[in-house]
């Protein structure tokens, strides 16, 4: 029994290892053609796993084109920009779908739930009209801008107010707090977890995302990482070192927040879950 | 009616009020942004769908359903379609069980536990962008290195009856991880003792899979089958990057968000863009409405 128990150990694991390489094999090989030069990476016979010398000439020759700094900058701006309004309005409308009774609610609240149910294709063009003839097109808010709000993060924050304990705004009410002061001093403390849960969900969200940027920062200085990945691949044909690099470039920020936070990231994708 | 009346003139206690005055605040951003970027657009695009995009600075031009017409004749838009179809079909499951089994095993006390569930979820928080630069160099024809590996010279993207399942296993290596941390989180709430009576009664451990696992967290199955259904439909950054448009593949592989995205940004017709997009939005609503029915034949809630 102990060593047929300890062979399937063994079996899962070796699952689990080949399963690692598989997921990890596309980034090593970014890595590595990244230091090869093109003759290197195009050499088919024989074909060269390691750099024979690990050069840095791709990316230097990408940096020199692609002002990455600023790539970062017009990144991080929209992602802070999104995490900041969705925690926000999120916040507090998830406190007065959860918690609060009015006139009104369930009504407004419906809205929330039809936004979450049609393919977010469907606004785009509108919601591109609208920057255009608000003449932002080419900034740091036209990236915001569809995400002010967000029906997702409510809905997610209405959760979280609904399985917090009555007695809590009972308590505050009976010290005298208003509505306003019970939200802002007991009740939000406590939905941290789910803040940072929407939050991390936002900045990935942002970070990935491709048509948006594309459509409203055309311009090549108000770019971001990923639509300027979409400009640059056209550009460099077949200099593949230089494309690994640029991926590698524009990839390795998150994946460094991931191993430093991947608790929270993991956790907060978990809770979150849906619309990704 | 007397009733009625009286409640309708009953005065609001000054906690109503408060509650009513608070409320209304707290919703009020998000209700203002919701109808202003999401629910009037929804209508915009339909409404849209009714016309011509007039060009150089003409104004749009009412056409009733002409644009729903052409849609109903247009083979790339139904070729799309297809495609959208044949990609969802492959990605799906496929994303699904391999989440599934990888999940099952990783719930349980081992060695590296949290360095597997690391690396399987890497590819989430790798823009698609890159991702997709980084496969189509796997991809490459005669400098790939899977090419390399299998030492044959397929096209896997160039080739029209092979790309769109290329693009399909790029969708699934990027997916896992995520799938995979939703069922870890399902699997968390199936109690122990199932799994401890189960084996008592000597049934084996793909036993238990069929019989234990897989009827209770049914629930989660579903809910990320959905999602990832609807995901899949609106598939685009993989197709738009690993595709060149002079791909001889592309018309095989283009799905219904790309060419939207083609008419309404690069080709500036955007009533017809919005008739397209008004296409996503039945495909995905039928989908949906299918799932909902379908759950009740083989989800087991408690």
């Amino acid at each position: 029994m102990e060593a047929k128990k300890k062979l399937v150990s063994i079996i899962i694991h070796i699952i689990l290892l080949a399963c690692s390489v598989t997921m990890l094999i596309p980034f090593l090989w970014m890595i590595l053609t990244a230091f090869k030069s093109v003759s290197e990476a195009t050499s088919v016979n024989p074909f060269i796993i390691l750099p024979t010398v690990w050069r840095r000439d791709a990316f230097d020759n990408v940096i020199k084109n692609m002002n990455f700094l600023l790539l970062y900058k017009n990144t991080l701006l929209m992602i802070a920009g999104r995490v900041l309004a969705a925690v926000l309005t999120a916040t507090m409308a998830g406190y007065a779908f959860g918690r609060l009774h009015f006139k009104g609610r369930d009504l407004m609240f419906s809205l929330v739930l039809f936004q979450m149910m049609v393919p977010g294709q469907i606004f785009i063009i509108p919601q591109y009209l609208m920057v255009s003839k608000l003449g932002i097109l080419n900034s740091t808010m036209a990236l915001v801008f569809p995400g002010l709000v967000t029906a997702f993060g409510t809905f997610l924050l209405r959760q979280a107010y609904m399985g917090l304990p009555k007695d809590l705004e009972e308590a505050a009410r009976l010290d005298g707090c208003n509505i306003g002061q019970t939200f802002l001093y007991i009740m939000a403390p406590l939905t941290k977890s789910s803040m940072v849960a929407l939050g991390i969900f936002t900045t990935v969200f942002a970070y990935k995302d491709l048509m948006w940027p594309m459509i409203v920062n055309s311009e090549n200085d108000k770019a971001t990482l990923a639509s300027a990945l979409a400009k640059m691949q056209g550009q460099y044909g077949s200099k593949f070192p230089e494309l690994m690099a640029a991926a590698l470039i524009a990839c390795i920020p998150m994946i460094i927040i991931y191993l430093f936070f991947q608790k929270q990231f993991i956790e907060g994708i978990a809770t979150s879950g849906g619309k990704l | 009616m007397m009733s009625m009346a009286t409640q309708k003139k009953r005065k609001m206690t000054p906690r109503e009020k408060s509650e009513f005055f608070w409320g209304w605040l707290f919703i009020l951003p998000t209700v203002i942004g919701l109808l202003i970027l999401n629910i009037i657009p929804i209508f915009q695009t339909i409404w849209q769908s009714f016309f011509k995009t007039g060009d150089f600075g003409k104004g749009n031009i009412f056409i009733g359903m002409a644009n729903y017409q052409k849609l109903m004749q247009d083979k790339a838009v139904w070729q799309a379609l297809w495609n959208t179809v044949k990609y969802a079909i492959v990605e799906v499951p496929f994303s699904i069980v391999i989440a599934l089994v990888l999940a099952v095993f990783l719930n349980r006390k081992m060695r590296g536990r949290s360095a597997y569930r690391t690396i399987f979820f890497l590819p989430m928080v790798a823009a698609p962008a890159a991702i997709a630069m980084v496969w189509r160099w796997l991809y490459n024809s005669e400098f790939g290195l899977l090419n390399h590996l299998i030492g044959r010279k397929v096209n896997w993207i160039s080739d029209p009856n092979l790309a769109i399942y290329s693009i399909a296993v790029i969708g699934i290596w990027s997916i896992i991880g995520y799938n995979m941390v939703l069922f870890l989180a399902g699997l968390q709430e199936v109690p122990r003792d199932y799994y401890e009576a189960a084996a008592i009664d000597g049934a084996s451990g793909i036993h238990q899979f069929f019989h234990i696992t897989v009827p209770l967290i049914s629930p989660t199955i579903f809910f990320v089958a959905v999602t990832r259904v609807i995901g899949a439909f609106q598939v685009f950054d993989l197709i738009y990057m690993v595709m060149d448009k002079t791909n001889p593949a592309l018309a095989k592989t283009q799905s219904l968000v790309y060419l939207f995205y083609r008419y309404s940004f690069t080709e500036g017709n955007k009533g017809y863009g919005s008739a397209i997009v008004v296409l996503l939005l039945a495909v995905i609503m039928c989908i949906t409405v299918f799932q909902m029915t379908a759950q009740k034949k083989w989800v087991h809630y408690n």
